[in-house]
């Protein structure tokens, strides 16, 4: 049985597409992107996440670490990166969740048995599962085994995926999954680079493709103040959701938001915002309008 | 995501104070959600003056009452004496007729003026400086109405009251246990309540009921019948309560052709002719129109809560299905519009808004402090023949509960398979005004909590959920709260050998020293032991009042409108109704289970910590032991997170409770007691005198509420809390209750609201009884910020994004609470 890495599930998600769902957040990106809510969902790797808001100053993790990686300062537990090992005892030890690990691995009947909780919320709502991340495909023979368990099952499957994967794993998933949620950031491939490590040019050549076998496809786009959310990328992305092939894709506008913050600092890495905001209401309300106005389908966060 | 706040049936903290009219949100534009139009001036002004309107003690029903039973007291039966102070009380108060009004007559001489009702409770001069000073739910009354009070009620009914009556014959035991706060008793203050109506006061009028009770007046067989003389005596006294009711709305009618002489303003000359020929109509005849039929309900509402000080007021049931046909042939036959029928139901509404419930005094002050009455309106549900109940008048009703946004009455929505969606939506759009109204019930499970115990198909279904979430025959059974149970707090001397920590007395009974204790199952069968001692204590004292109550403050009137009474000669509180039930209301299923799941898991499975340890940390309220009690709140499987090791044990409490007090026989022929897992706001009381308990929550914080899980330990999203609760049974209670709080950004785009949706259907596909949604407003939202791990629940939910409020930063929460402040308006 496949096994993967975990660092996330959410029950009674609204967002992620049809009903309600549950969501499985896959670990490990390939892009890293500026604006990540996630970012402990960039790392494939288990990594520790400390809250010193949580923490209660009782060591009892210094006391499990073997390594004596942690220690007790002013501002809370200090890990020494250089001596830890992500095992975990310190997590297991900690008795506020103070210090936690990301990271879970988990089999695929372990999902299933998560997932099979929810029939009833499904089945009432029209929802099902979404595999986000992180990049799901990145782990492609675990998503794939969970994608066939859930389409044995009857369940609604959805995949999140920011689209910079290999060509032939992608329309292998996209044979076992009944929706997909395909992320785009910015048409400029230089820009896109900058923003996030990579090109854009396998992303758009693969939405191209995936679209051609007809597979159900929402373009989901955040919103960046000053980033993307100029009439020439939204221009652009309308013109590029036109010309996809199959039915006409509807986009998802996602407005930026800071809420991830803390996990910045849970995982001890620094962040700049930059000066990132949303739009104004106004000025969202103005693409949504442009969008649809061009004749997309568009609407706010969902 | 679980529980409690605002204004609503049963929420954990008392009702927020009604929003003043001021705060103009309440008037809303017209929308496309089809919610609207909006409140017309009459409204508004008689919205106003309810709500505005400051709630005093009127001693006038006292001081009728007094002088009455002064001159006759020992000349007559006392269902005839009660009967006789009713018509006294009818043909002498003091009418008010008030400007705007459509729907007339109040209890008081004024809106929210309370009569007292001494021959149950006799407040002292005392209880009276409390009421008039207190700084929540005050009653004002004025030094001279306390001086007459004093001098003219006070003395007479010393050592003549029922309480003074029950507690003068309580055991030992059972006043330990009832100091302890392991149970609360309803009946000490107030007579037993839960009155429903069903549907035959719109089909006959008490003329009717007079002959039917000439008849089974003259079929009495006094040679066999060994009661037939009792029973004459039951019957003549319902016979004078009916002529009790017909004189004060002939009074009203008479008042209203008064005034209609010396007023000016034509329109209101109608009105006022118009209300004259209503109140010469009901309710001694039937109602012919939809006008009719609403003051009909309240004319009877009134008498019943005239003649005595029912718990839990009274109740129309489904009021939408008894008006509908009325509605529907008017609205055919063009002589009554939708904007009139709105009216009318919103005068009726504010009618009950000025009707808070009597002030009561000592412990029960403390557990239900609020001036709720729990008049709760069911809407949409099934009828009588298993067909959808919902109609336009639901669907007027659902608009004015938005717009008139008042305390009282408290209202529900009854979503059963059948129920369209698009009425579902509806009800969803108005919860997520956050109003904490309506609550959600499901026909289809309580119906078969009615067949279980034995209830008629028809009647079953006829049936609803009344006061706060409790399952009854609407218009044929008495079913009685008797008191609730502090389940924690029998583990709480079960882990004390009987003794009450808190005040070192004797409370229980001896179950074993918890240290001798071998396993986990040794724990269990002390605190079970514990629970039959302490359920058998409360049943016998319940059934004593019982019989003081059948003996000394029987209720003619309300009598003649429930099914059976007439026909059997019998009276309300004396086995007259078809269905006699006795309800014991078990609370803090939450805090119990965890309790135990701590026990089960850290001290008898992986020994992370001994008893002794527990017992002393929990003994010293956790002092110098956080890292044991966060130990216990971060690794200890807790109710309601769809975890089979929790809800195992909240499913082995639940089925013991009910195997205690299911089918115990009450004193009335054929009558039981039965199960039922409300706590309304007593959990609140119930923790107030509780030491810290094994789950890690501190001495006298509030318990569990209804069976919601423990606050802030449910942390995996209100689906696995629905799938928790419905591994209990609910077919085998009388009514268990869910809150769940949601952010506003849970339910902000319509397509939230569907999924709301989907979640209620969700909950009741499973089995759920009740469902209540609070969505969260900025107070709670700073109540978080300041005890975190009370709100562990609050989810923040967004596009491939989630997270719980607690883990955000503070600026990051500081976004949502102005966010929340905004969206609740």
């Amino acid at each position: 049985m496949a096994t993967g890495v975990i660092f996330d599930i959410k029950r009674y998600a609204i967002n992620d597409g049809p009903g309600i769902r549950t969501t499985i957040f896959f670990k490990g990106c390939p892009l890293s992107c500026a604006w990540c809510h996630n970012p402990e969902g960039m790392s494939p790797k288990v990594e520790k996440m400390y809250s010193q808001v949580k923490c209660i100053g009782c060591q009892e993790c210094v006391q499990a670490c073997t390594r004596n990686a942690c220690t007790l300062t002013s501002e809370g537990i200090v890990t020494d990166k250089k001596l830890c090992v992500a095992c975990g005892e310190c997590a297991d030890a900690c008795p506020t969740t103070a210090t936690e690990m990301s990271g879970q691995t988990e089999t695929t009947d372990s999902i299933m048995k998560i997932l099979e909780k929810e029939t009833v919320f499904f089945d009432q709502s029209g929802g099902g599962v979404t595999f986000s991340g992180g990049e799901p495909l990145r782990q492609a023979k675990f998503l794939l085994e969970l994608l066939q368990a859930c389409g044995e099952r009857g369940i609604h499957r959805t995949v999140d995926t920011s689209g910079f994967v290999r060509l032939e794993t992608l329309l292998e998933v996209a044979r076992h999954t009944d929706h997909f949620l395909f992320d785009l950031k910015v048409m400029d491939p230089e820009k896109h680079k900058q923003l996030t490590g990579v090109s854009n040019k396998l992303i758009l050549q693969n939405l191209k493709l995936l679209a051609e076998t007809g597979a159900s496809i929402n373009l989901r786009l955040p919103l960046v103040e000053g980033v993307n959310d100029d009439d020439a990328n939204i221009d652009e992305v309308t013109a590029f959701a036109k010309s996809l092939p199959g039915e006409s894709k509807k986009v998802n506008l996602l407005p930026y938001h800071g809420v991830a913050v803390h996990k910045y600092e849970k995982l001890g890495k620094s962040y700049h915002s930059n000066g990132m905001a949303a739009p104004s209401e106004k000025r969202q309300t103005q693409i949504v309008e442009r969008l649809k106005a061009a004749g997309v389908d568009a609407v706010l966060n969902g | 995501m679980v529980a409690r706040t605002t204004s609503s049936n049963c929420t954990e903290t008392p009702p927020r104070p009604e929003r003043q009219p001021g705060a103009e949100g309440n008037f809303y534009q017209p929308n496309s959600n089809r919610i609207g139009p909006g409140m017309n001036e009459r409204i508004q002004r008689l919205r106003k003056l309810s709500v505005e309107a400051e709630p005093t003690l009127s001693i006038e029903r006292a001081l009728v009452e007094t002088e009455f039973y002064k001159e006759n007291y020992g000349k007559h039966s006392i269902p005839v004496l009660r009967a006789l102070t009713f018509f006294e009380i009818c043909t002498k108060k003091v009418l008010y007729l008030g400007d705007d009004e459509l729907i007339v007559a109040e209890r008081g001489p004024a809106p929210k003026a309370v009569p007292t009702f001494p021959e149950l409770t006799c407040h002292s001069v005392e209880d009276f400086h409390v009421l008039n000073t207190r700084e929540k739910q005050r009653y004002k009354i004025s030094a001279e109405d306390i001086e007459i009070y004093a001098r003219e009620v006070i003395p007479y009914w010393q050592g003549k009251t029922q309480r003074e009556r029950i507690f003068s014959h309580v055991p030992e035991a059972w006043r330990a246990a009832y100091q302890a706060g392991l149970f609360t008793e309803f009946m000490e203050q107030r007579a037993p309540g839960h009155t429903c109506l069903d549907g035959k006061i719109y089909r006959k009028g008490l003329l009717d009921f007079k002959r039917e009770i000439a008849e089974h007046l003259a079929a009495l067989d006094y040679l066999n019948d060994p009661e037939a003389t009792d029973k004459a005596e039951q019957l003549k006294a319902m016979d004078i309560s009916c002529d009790a009711a017909i004189v004060f709305a002939e009074r009203h009618a008479d008042l209203a052709d008064e005034m209609a002489k010396h007023e000016s303003e034509p329109s209101r000359v109608e009105e006022l002719r118009r209300i004259a020929e209503v109140c010469r109509r009901v309710p001694a005849q039937a109602p012919r129109n939809f006008w009719e039929a609403i003051q009909m309900y309240w004319f009877v509402h009134l008498g019943t809560i005239t003649e005595l000080n029912g718990w839990d007021a009274m109740n129309p049931g489904h009021f939408d299905q008894h008006l509908a046909p009325f509605y529907e042939k008017e609205i055919a036959e063009g002589t009554l519009t939708r904007v009139q029928a709105k009216e009318l139901l919103s005068c009726f509404w504010i009618k009950v808004n000025n009707h808070p419930a009597p002030p009561k005094v000592g412990i029960t002050a403390r557990e239900s402090g609020t001036y709720n009455d729990f008049t709760n309106i069911n809407i949409g549900g099934i009828k009588a023949d298993g067909s959808d109940g919902v109609s336009e008048v639901s669907y007027i009703m659902l608009e004015l509960v938005q717009e008139l946004h008042i305390l009282q009455p408290g209202n529900s929505v009854h979503i059963s398979s059948r129920t369209p969606n698009h009425f579902l939506n509806t009800a969803c759009r108005v919860i997520r005004q956050g109003h904490g109204y309506p609550s959600i019930f499901n026909p289809d499970v309580y119906v078969l909590e009615m067949l279980r115990s034995g209830k008629s198909l028809e009647d079953a279904r006829e049936g609803g959920c009344s006061g706060c979430i409790e399952t009854g025959a609407f218009g044929k059974e008495a079913y009685l709260l008797t008191g609730y149970l502090n389940v924690p707090k029998i583990l709480e001397i079960t882990l004390n050998n009987g003794i009450d920590p808190v005040t070192g007395k004797v409370a229980g009974i001896e179950t074993g020293d918890p240290l001798e204790f071998k396993d986990f199952e040794a724990l269990y069968a002390a605190f079970h032991k514990q629970l039959a001692f302490v359920i058998d204590q409360k049943m016998q004292v319940s059934n004593y009042i019982d019989s003081m109550f059948a003996k000394y403050a029987p209720a003619p009137f309300l009598s003649v409108v429930i099914e059976d009474c007439i026909a059997r000669g019998k009276d309300y509180y004396n086995g007259g109704p078809r269905y006699n039930t006795n309800y014991i209301q078990c609370c803090g299923l939450g805090t119990v289970t965890d309790s135990l799941a701590t026990l089960k898991k850290h001290v008898f499975e992986d020994q992370t910590f001994d008893m002794n340890r527990i017992l002393r940390a929990v003994a010293s309220n956790f002092d110098g032991e956080e890292v044991l009690r966060q130990t216990i709140l971060n690794r200890t499987p807790f109710f309601g997170n769809d975890d089979d090791y929790a809800d195992t044990l909240a499913k082995r409490v639940y089925d013991d409770l009910f195997d205690l007090i299911d089918d115990k026989p009450n004193i009335k022929e054929g009558g039981k007691y039965h199960l039922n897992m409300l706590s309304t706001t007593c959990h609140i009381y119930f923790g107030k005198v509780m030491g810290a308990t094994p789950n890690g929550r501190f001495a006298g914080k509030s318990i569990s509420d209804g069976t919601s899980p423990s606050h802030g330990c449910d942390t995996h999203g209100p689906s696995a809390v629905i799938k928790s609760l419905t591994k209990i049974d609910h077919v085998k209670s009388g009514g268990t209750l869910l809150n769940q709080r949601f952010l506003p950004s849970l339910l902000k785009r319509d397509g939230d609201i569907a999924k709301l949706g989907s979640l209620i259907r969700s909950y009741f596909a499973l089995g759920g009884h009740h469902v209540q949604f609070n969505i969260v407003d900025t107070a709670t939202l700073l109540a978080a910020q300041k005890n975190p791990e009370n709100y562990k629940d609050l989810l923040v939910r967004m596009a491939g994004y989630s997270d719980y409020f607690n883990d955000m930063n503070e600026d990051l929460q500081q976004e949502v609470i102005d966010r929340t402040e905004n969206e609740s308006l």
